[in-house]
């Protein structure tokens, strides 16, 4: 059901970086299609001044728009990756179907605007596609301030995000109570906790998903490693493990894409492979949970 | 930042191994050869505290903050904020400690805490930035006395044992803290140097209460 409902892609890379076609679903309060795989920048892109991890970065972004990709999320938590970001769209020449999602993380509310521009900055994007509350810091106080934004036409889309399971009741009353596009979890075949309450209730008030930490900073994927991967992957066309994990993941009708994060080209090129092709329907995706659980 | 209890450790490591050792390496690289200079000043140190004439007390305190405030400039202020926004608060914790150990007596004790003290300070000078090169790291990622901040912290925490009399409390707790804020990224980042950095403050603590203990009992001799 979930591949059915994802199989059209709205925007495509320009036709010369064209190779995949990755799987798309929609941004629910607006119907724009996303591909189900973006690009995490947390740990991985803050590399500081560092020229030659710099250009690592923008290896692995320039592999990622060619494969299709186009949602990048960072934070001003993130130490250098928002200026990492900037450095490597600026030396792919600012694709143009990149969808730029940051957060503001500050406690002063006044403050938030000036972090918010500061951050735009770093990017050196425009404005924003998506602007999220980090960690619901001072939601009460940015919330406001975003929607004003979007409003403006400043930002198209607003949202919130926690990590690890935390403040899901805090999450839900917002969910509930406040026009937002988008949140972000913290999702993955072990970190199901999501499925309970924020999944159903972003299906019921159309609110996009966005998936953090899908391999648990890699450590799920050394967890499951050591096994052989079950022969029947092949039925979602996983080859590799991280593309079996990514396809649990965004097969699940509420999640809208999920963010890994890496600093490898060859891994930026497995992730966006797992977009593409087949995806687990209901049956096998218990089957896939049954198994990971079980090793 | 408020809702400081609403984070985990591991969200606080923001970069990984290689990125943290690769800037050590470019520090290094930018630095040299400051570290034959605070090596040397390390050997001055060692020099002056078994010649304690009254006024020599005051160079060892002098020549330690200088190399504490070049550590929070050049490594914590120019460097280390490039990848930890917290190294901000860090370079200011460096820099409060400066002028207490600017007023920090040292003068040997010949005891057993003197002992620890000394081997801790000679560890740091000479077996610390070996630890990298050990590690498959290579000698351009060694961490040197004066110029990175563990094995500096961890030196001084061996002269903080050494100096006669328990060391003014207040002095202690910024090395100790920082032993434990490094410690802690150190095993998030998996790196086996973070049991030495994790053992200082228990080594230190364990030292000074052992003396407190003897000075408030010099008479026990365990006769009646």
């Amino acid at each position: 059901m979930a591949a059915g409902a994802a199989a059209v892609m709205l925007r495509r890379p320009p036709p010369a970086l064209a190779r995949a076609a990755p799987v798309t679903k929609s941004i629910p309060s607006s119907g724009e299609q996303i591909p189900v795989v973006g690009l995490g920048s947390w740990i991985t892109f803050n590399v500081g001044d560092d020229p030659e991890l710099r250009d690592e970065c923008a290896a692995v972004m320039h592999a990622f728009f060619r494969e299709g990709g186009r949602l990048i999320d960072s934070s001003p938590m993130y130490g250098s990756s928002q200026a990492v970001i900037g450095y490597g769209l600026t030396k792919l020449g600012r694709p143009a179907t990149l969808f730029a999602a940051d957060k503001v993380w500050i406690s002063s509310g006044s403050r938030g605007p000036t972090q918010i521009e500061e951050s735009r900055a770093l990017w050196g994007v425009q404005r924003f596609d998506l602007l999220q509350v980090h960690n619901l810091l001072t939601w009460e106080d940015h919330l406001p301030t975003l929607f004003a934004m979007k409003a403006a036409g400043r930002v198209r889309y607003v949202g919130i995000t926690t990590s690890e399971g935390r403040r899901h009741d805090e999450m839900a009353r917002i969910m509930a109570s406040q026009p937002i596009d988008f949140v972000q979890v913290t999702y993955n075949v072990l970190d199901r906790e999501v499925e309970e309450r924020i999944l159903p209730l972003a299906r019921e008030r159309r609110i996009a998903v966005i998936a953090n930490r899908p391999f648990r900073q890699g450590a799920l994927i050394r967890q499951v490693e050591r096994h052989k991967l079950p022969g029947w992957a092949s039925e979602v066309g996983a080859a590799t493990w991280p593309q079996f994990l990514l396809k649990f993941i965004v097969s699940h009708p509420a999640i809208t894409c999920a963010i890994p994060a890496t600093s490898r080209v060859a891994h930026v090129v497995e992730n966006m492979n797992a977009a593409a092709g087949p995806l687990p329907d209901e049956e096998l995706r218990h089957r896939i949970a049954a198994y990971v659980q079980a090793l | 930042m408020s809702e400081w209890w609403k984070y985990t450790i591991s969200d606080f490591l923001l970069f990984s191994p290689r990125t943290y050792y690769r800037m050590i390496e470019r520090y290094n690289d930018a630095v040299w050869p400051a570290q034959l200079a605070t090596l040397a000043f390390g050997v001055v140190i060692l020099v002056l505290l078994y010649r304690p004439a009254l006024e020599r007390r005051w160079i060892i305190s002098g020549i330690i903050a200088v190399l504490w405030a070049f550590v929070a400039g050049a490594f914590l202020w120019m460097r280390y904020t490039t990848i930890n926004w917290a190294a901000t608060y860090f370079a200011g914790m460096f820099a409060i400690e400066v002028v207490l150990l600017a007023r920090q007596p040292f003068r040997p004790r010949r005891d057993a805490t003197g002992i620890i003290g000394l081997a801790l300070f000679i560890a740091s000078l000479t077996l610390y930035p070996l630890l990298a090169p050990l590690l498959g790291r290579g000698l351009r990622q060694s961490e040197i006395f004066g110029v990175a901040p563990d094995p500096t912290v961890l030196a001084t925490l061996g002269l903080l044992v050494v100096a006669e009399g328990p060391p003014r409390w207040w002095t202690l707790v910024v090395p100790l803290v920082w032993c434990l804020i490094s410690g802690a990224t150190l095993w998030l980042m998996g790196s086996p140097e973070a049991w030495v950095l994790l053992a200082a403050p228990i080594l230190v603590l364990g030292a000074r209460r052992w003396r407190a203990r003897v000075i408030a009992a010099p008479g026990d001799s365990g006769r009646t």
